[in-house]
C-alpha cells in the first residue's frame, strides 16, 4: 500500500532541514501548459506544491487570485484538468490542492477524493470548510488517503485551535492576516504571538501564508513557523511578464530566491 | 432557545475560518437580545413610528374582478414601509443589534438597491458608517437607489467581477467582512448566507406574516386559502410564510424569476438548480456540472441571484411550499396591470408574485382568499420598466 498523503507531507517536513517553501500555482493560468511548466519550475525549489482549482466565487481570495481563476474558467479549465497536473510531480514534492467546497461536493466528496488520490494528490485545502463542518469530508478524504489540511486564522481562539489541532493531518495552514489573499502581511509581535499560539495547540507542522511577497518576509516567517505559502505574488509576476518565456524565468528566479532565503 | 443553524440538511457555515468567531459573536448577541425587553421595545417603537408598521392589509378589488378571484385578493402592503420595501424590517433590527455588539461600521450587499437603502437609513439614524457593495450592472439599472444611498451618507462601491450583479456584490461584501471583521457588522439582506443569518433575517421579517395573519382573521374572519410571495434569496417570502407555516390548510407559493423562459437564462434556483454551497450555506443553487456557480438572470435585480435561502430549500423538499416561476415578460405586464388597475406601482420583484396570481387565477379560483406580499414599491424601477414597456417622459 502506498503512503498516505499525510505520511508524505509529514516526511516532507522531516526531510527538508529548513522551513518549507510552499508555492501556489493556479491550474490553467495563464493557460494549462504554462501552469504545468510553472509547477515543474517551482518543484525545483519547493517542498510542497499548492495547486489551485479555479472557482467562480472564491470568497477567501483577493483580486489577484480571483482574476487568475476567472481567466482559467473563461478558457474552459475544469477541475479534472487541474488534478491531472499533479501526475507530472510523482516522485517530486507532494501536491496539495486548494479548492472551494462546492467543487468538492459537485460530484460527491468521495468521488472527488478518489479522483484526487488517483493523480497522487497528497492533501486538500478547502478555505470555506471550517473544522466544525468538515466531518463528512474528512472521513471521505481519509478513506482515499488524502489529508484534509485545516486553516487557522488570527481570529481563531484557543479552544478552536485545539479543535483544529485534534483533527489536523499533514500540516495546518495559518492565515497571517485578517483578510483575503494577496494583501501584505507584516512581521510584528502580533503575528509572532499568533504563530506561537498555533504551535502550542497544534501538534502537526504550521505553515503561514496570505500576503507574503518577498524573500525577506519568507525568511522571517521561517523563524516562527514550519513553512511559508506564497501565492498572489507568484501570479502577479506571471501576469507582469511580457511573454511566456519571461514568465517562466520570473517564476524560476522567484522560487530560487525564496528557497535560498529559507535556507539561510 | 438556541438559534437554528440548519433547516434539514440545508444551511450551515461554509465560510473562511477568519469569520467564524464573528458568526459565534453574532449568534451569542442574537440569543441574548432576541427576547431582551429593552431591545424589543426599541425595535418595536422604531418599527411603529419610523418604519410605519403595522403595514395595512389592502383588498385589491379591481384586480380581483379582472382576474376573477371572487374569494378576494389581498395585499400585505410592505411597499408602504419607510424606504419602500420590507428590507428595512431586517436592516433596522440588525443595525440595533450591531450597535449593541459595539460595531463601528456596517456593510451590506445590495441587488436592487433596496437593501442598501434600507441599511443606509438606520445606519444614518444611529450614526454608524455604512458601505454598500453593488454590482456595476445593477448600479446602472437602479441608479435612483444609488443616489439615495449616497444621500443617506453611505458609500456605494461598484463591483465589476462576474456579471456585476447581486452574487458578485455579496462575495465582495463577504471579503470586506473577512478583512474588517473586528470593527464591522455585515448586514446580509436576504435569508441567505452562513448561520445564523438565515434565521435572524427570517425572524426579523416574520413580522410580515404575523401581522398579515391577524389582519386576515380580522378582515375576513378566516385565513387565506393561498399565500404568494416572490423569492430571490427569499426574505419577504420566508417572513410572510412564517406567519402561516403551521396552518396546514393554507397553501404557500413562492415565485422565482423565470427570466427569459424555459430555454433561456433565469433565476429559478429551487425549480432548476441542485443543492450546493454559495455564500456560506448549503442550499439549492444554479451551477454547472463542476459546481461552478451559474450567472442568474432576471429583469428584477432583487431576484437576479443563483442561490436561495436554506429554509426555502427545506420547505421545498418537505413539500410545505410550492415554488413556481414567472418570466420577465409576465412580470412586466403584471407590473403595468397593477399600476393601471390599482394605482399601485409594484416593485419588479413583487410583480413576479402578481404575474403568478394572474396567470394561475383559474387554479386559485374557489380556493379561498389569495394573499400576496406586496413586498416593495416600484419607484426604483421606473427607468428600467419604462424602457421595457415603451413609456418615457418625452413630450
Amino acid at each position: 500500500m502506498p503512503d498516505t498523503g499525510a505520511a508524505r507531507l509529514e516526511r516532507a517536513f522531516r526531510e527538508a532541514g529548513r522551513p518549507l517553501f510552499v508555492p501556489y500555482v493556479m491550474g490553467g493560468y495563464p493557460d494549462l501548459e504554462a501552469s504545468r511548466r510553472h509547477v515543474q519550475l517551482l518543484a525545483r525549489h519547493a517542498d510542497i506544491i499548492e495547486l489551485g482549482i479555479p472557482f467562480s466565487d472564491p470568497l477567501a481570495d483577493g483580486p489577484t487570485i480571483q482574476a487568475a481563476g476567472q481567466a482559467a474558467l473563461d478558457a474552459g479549465i475544469r477541475p479534472s484538468d487541474v488534478l491531472a497536473i499533479a501526475d507530472d510531480l510523482r516522485g517530486g514534492p507532494p501536491v496539495v490542492v486548494m479548492t472551494y467546497f462546492n467543487t468538492v461536493i459537485a460530484h460527491g466528496a468521495a468521488e472527488f477524493m478518489a479522483e484526487a488520490a488517483s493523480h497522487g494528490v497528497a492533501g486538500l485545502i478547502i478555505p470555506d470548510l471550517p473544522v466544525d463542518e468538515a466531518a463528512d469530508v474528512r472521513a471521505a478524504a481519509r478513506a482515499a488517503g488524502v489529508a484534509l489540511i485545516a486553516l487557522a486564522a488570527p481570529t481563531t481562539d484557543d479552544a478552536r485551535m485545539q479543535q483544529i489541532g485534534a483533527e489536523a493531518e499533514g500540516f495546518v495552514y495559518l492565515v497571517a492576516v485578517t483578510g483575503v489573499t494577496g494583501g501584505e502581511m507584516s512581521m510584528d509581535d502580533r503575528l509572532r504571538a499568533l504563530a506561537e499560539r498555533a504551535r502550542r495547540h497544534i501538534p502537526v507542522p504550521v505553515v503561514v501564508g496570505f500576503g507574503v511577497r518577498t524573500p525577506e518576509q519568507a525568511a522571517q516567517i521561517g523563524q516562527i513557523a514550519d513553512g511559508v505559502v506564497i501565492a498572489s505574488e507568484i501570479i502577479r509576476r506571471i501576469g507582469d511578464a511580457p511573454d511566456a518565456g519571461a514568465a517562466d524565468a520570473a517564476v524560476d528566479a522567484f522560487g530560487a530566491g525564496i528557497a535560498e532565503a529559507l535556507a539561510r | 432557545m438556541s438559534v437554528n443553524m440548519r433547516f434539514g440538511p440545508y444551511g450551515g457555515r461554509y465560510v473562511p475560518e477568519t469569520v467564524i468567531g464573528a458568526l459565534d459573536e453574532l449568534t451569542d448577541a442574537y440569543e441574548r437580545y432576541r427576547d431582551d425587553p429593552d431591545f424589543r421595545s426599541e425595535l418595536g417603537v422604531l418599527l411603529g413610528h419610523y418604519v410605519g408598521r403595522p403595514t395595512p392589509l389592502y383588498r385589491a378589488r379591481r384586480l380581483e374582478e379582472a382576474w376573477g378571484l371572487e374569494d378576494g385578493l389581498w395585499f400585505k402592503r410592505e411597499d408602504l414601509c419607510h424606504t419602500g420595501a420590507h428590507k428595512i424590517n431586517n436592516a433596522l433590527g440588525q443595525v440595533l443589534l450591531a450597535r449593541r455588539m459595539g460595531k463601528q461600521r456596517i456593510i451590506a450587499e445590495t441587488g436592487a438597491g433596496q437593501h442598501g437603502v434600507a441599511t443606509a437609513t438606520p445606519s444614518a439614524l444611529v450614526g454608524l458608517g455604512c458601505r454598500a457593495y453593488m454590482g456595476r450592472t445593477d448600479m446602472q439599472r437602479l441608479r435612483l437607489n444609488v443616489i439615495r444611498m449616497r444621500m443617506l451618507g453611505a458609500e456605494v462601491t461598484p463591483v465589476d467581477s462576474g456579471s456585476g450583479t447581486l452574487k458578485d456584490a455579496t462575495s465582495e461584501a463577504i471579503r470586506d467582512w473577512v478583512t474588517n471583521v473586528d470593527t464591522t457588522h455585515y448586514i446580509i439582506g436576504s435569508a441567505v448566507g452562513p448561520a445564523p443569518y438565515p434565521e435572524i433575517v427570517a425572524e426579523f421579517q416574520s413580522v410580515i406574516g404575523i401581522e398579515a395573519r391577524a389582519q386576515m382573521l380580522e378582515e375576513t374572519g378566516g385565513l387565506p386559502g393561498t399565500v404568494v410571495a416572490c423569492v430571490g434569496g427569499g426574505s419577504n417570502a420566508i417572513g410572510t410564510f412564517r406567519g402561516f407555516i403551521d396552518d396546514a390548510g393554507v397553501a404557500l407559493v413562492g415565485v422565482e424569476a423565470g427570466g427569459e423562459g424555459p430555454a433561456g437564462r433565469h433565476g429559478a434556483s429551487l425549480a432548476l438548480g441542485r443543492p450546493g454551497v454559495l455564500h456560506g450555506s448549503y442550499s439549492y443553487l444554479l451551477q454547472d456540472d463542476d459546481g461552478q456557480v451559474a450567472e442568474a438572470h432576471s429583469v428584477s435585480a432583487g431576484l437576479d441571484y443563483p442561490g436561495v435561502g436554506p429554509e426555502h430549500s427545506y420547505l421545498r423538499d418537505i413539500g410545505r411550499v410550492r415554488y413556481v416561476d414567472a418570466t420577465d415578460e409576465a412580470a412586466l405586464s403584471a407590473f403595468l396591470e397593477c399600476s393601471r388597475r390599482e394605482g399601485l406601482i409594484p416593485a419588479l420583484e413583487t410583480s413576479h408574485a402578481l404575474a403568478y396570481v394572474r396567470d394561475r387565477a383559474a387554479e386559485l379560483r374557489g380556493g379561498g382568499p389569495v394573499l400576496v406580499c406586496l413586498s416593495g414599491r416600484g419607484d426604483k424601477d421606473v427607468d428600467q420598466a419604462g424602457a421595457a414597456l415603451g413609456i418615457d417622459a418625452s413630450a
